[in-house]
């Protein structure tokens, strides 16, 4: 008897799709995948989804109090771009199985989680340089891996993306720039904004790996290329020569970089902050949990025009 | 679209890039119908000039071929070296054919 027919189906398919992974290849929506992979997917391209809809929530909140009508022109070109990467995102998502009026309804009842960075307020101005700077740096980092990822519709989304971040980001960093060359207020509200969103950021890449329940799966899978820990170093690397170059302080006394590993290290992050952000305690989440009900429930008189005027061209058609 | 849970159908869209090359596809959007679907894809698709022309097609409307198909799907192609014109050996001394 052959050692293959002790081995099931399943299981047969499953060694072949692992193998499939790593040559390289790319996974599309056709192809079986184990149902594991299906759901750790679906899981993180849905949660992505809901923070970049989430994500137009704290911006928006600036939109008509931007300092000027180049700045509002700017701010709401970003927050129609985040619209978009939801869009690109919910796109791909459904080609695992998953309605996105489903998706939609586990991110309004709470059941669906999104990145914690977006519980925090936007108290200033400078806040819209900082999200676009660092946080908008942070998803770069991520998203510039995520763009190689083994499923094929994930990976091409992330393409697109990427493409766009860079103006997200480079819009923030001209803000706290500005600021920066302003009056000794500008200063203190770019550099309070920097204290306020610098460790969430930080957070934003997840749990360290010691703690990191899913990555690996999912690392295996090619779903993640890097550790969270990884990506965290690579954006800290990055970000604070741009930081010092404008005249930033990082909140961190125990920051220093290392000649040896040519790489900063870092203080401690306050994960239990992080959890309590995760679970639904962070300054924001009833507050982003309503607006998202509130956005959709007032934009029903728009879907039900466009419903009744379809219905209408098709009777006169 | 009083039921919040029923969902406009999917439409497919495909973009051109510029004049002369062909559509490729993009990604997808919902919509009640074709005219609303273009107005999105436009939006979603095409906010920085990616594109000069779209489709949007209806998802359900495609017809593709199978992963498990792939083998004997398309076997007919791969036992026909003629096709290719370097599977011809030109005569010595002859630069061009």
């Amino acid at each position: 008897m052959e050692v293959n027919n002790l081995i099931d189906d399943t299981t047969q398919r499953e060694i072949e799709f692992d193998a499939k992974i790593a040559s390289g290849k790319t996974i599309e929506p056709k192809d079986w995948m184990p149902d594991r992979y299906r759901k750790q997917l679906l899981r993180m391209m849905s949660q992505h989804a809901h923070s970049e809809v989430i994500g137009m929530l704290p911006e928006g909140n600036w939109i008509t109090r931007a300092p000027s009508l180049a700045r509002k022109a700017i701010l709401i070109a970003k927050v129609q771009d985040e619209a978009g990467h939801g869009l690109y995102i919910y796109s791909g998502a459904e080609t695992l199985g998953m309605d996105r009026s489903e998706m939609n309804e586990m991110l309004m009842n709470g059941k669906a989680k999104y990145s914690s960075i977006f519980n925090y307020p936007t108290l200033t101005w400078a806040d819209m340089g900082a999200i676009g700077w660092l946080v908008d740096g942070a998803a770069i980092v991520n998203q510039t891996v995520l763009a190689k990822c083994s499923y094929g519709p994930y990976a091409r989304a992330m393409v697109r993306i990427c493409k766009e971040e860079n103006f997200h980001n480079k819009q923030g960093y001209q803000i706290m720039a500005y600021l920066m060359q302003g009056t000794k207020e500008q200063k203190e509200m770019a550099q309070d904004a920097m204290n306020r969103f610098w460790w969430p950021t930080l957070m934003m890449f997840g749990p360290s790996d010691k703690n990191s329940p899913n990555s690996g799966d999912l690392l295996k899978w090619k779903v993640k290329l890097n550790t969270n820990d990884d990506l965290r170093q690579r954006f800290i690397d990055r970000t604070i020569p741009q930081a010092e170059a404008i005249g930033l302080t990082i909140p961190d006394k125990d920051l220093k970089w290392n000649p040896e590993t040519r790489h900063y290290e870092f203080g401690e992050i306050d994960w239990a902050e992080f959890n309590q952000v995760i679970s639904g305690n962070g300054p924001c989440n009833k507050l982003r949990l309503k607006q998202r009900n509130d956005a959709h429930k007032n934009g029903e008189w728009v879907r039900a025009a466009a419903d009744a005027y379809a219905k209408k061209k098709a009777v006169a058609a | 679209m009083s039921d919040s849970t029923k969902e406009w159908p999917i439409w497919e869209v495909f973009t051109q890039k510029k004049d002369g090359a062909a559509h490729e596809h993009a990604g997808s959007v919902h919509a009640p119908d074709a005219e609303m679907a273009l107005l999105n894809a436009r939006d979603v698709y095409g906010r920085r000039m990616e594109a000069i022309n779209m489709w949007v097609v209806l998802s359900s409307a495609i017809v593709a071929s199978t992963p498990e198909d792939m083998g004997p799907f398309f076997d007919p192609a791969n036992d026909k070296l003629y096709r290719w014109p370097n599977s011809f050996k030109t005569p010595q001394g002859i630069k061009q054919v």
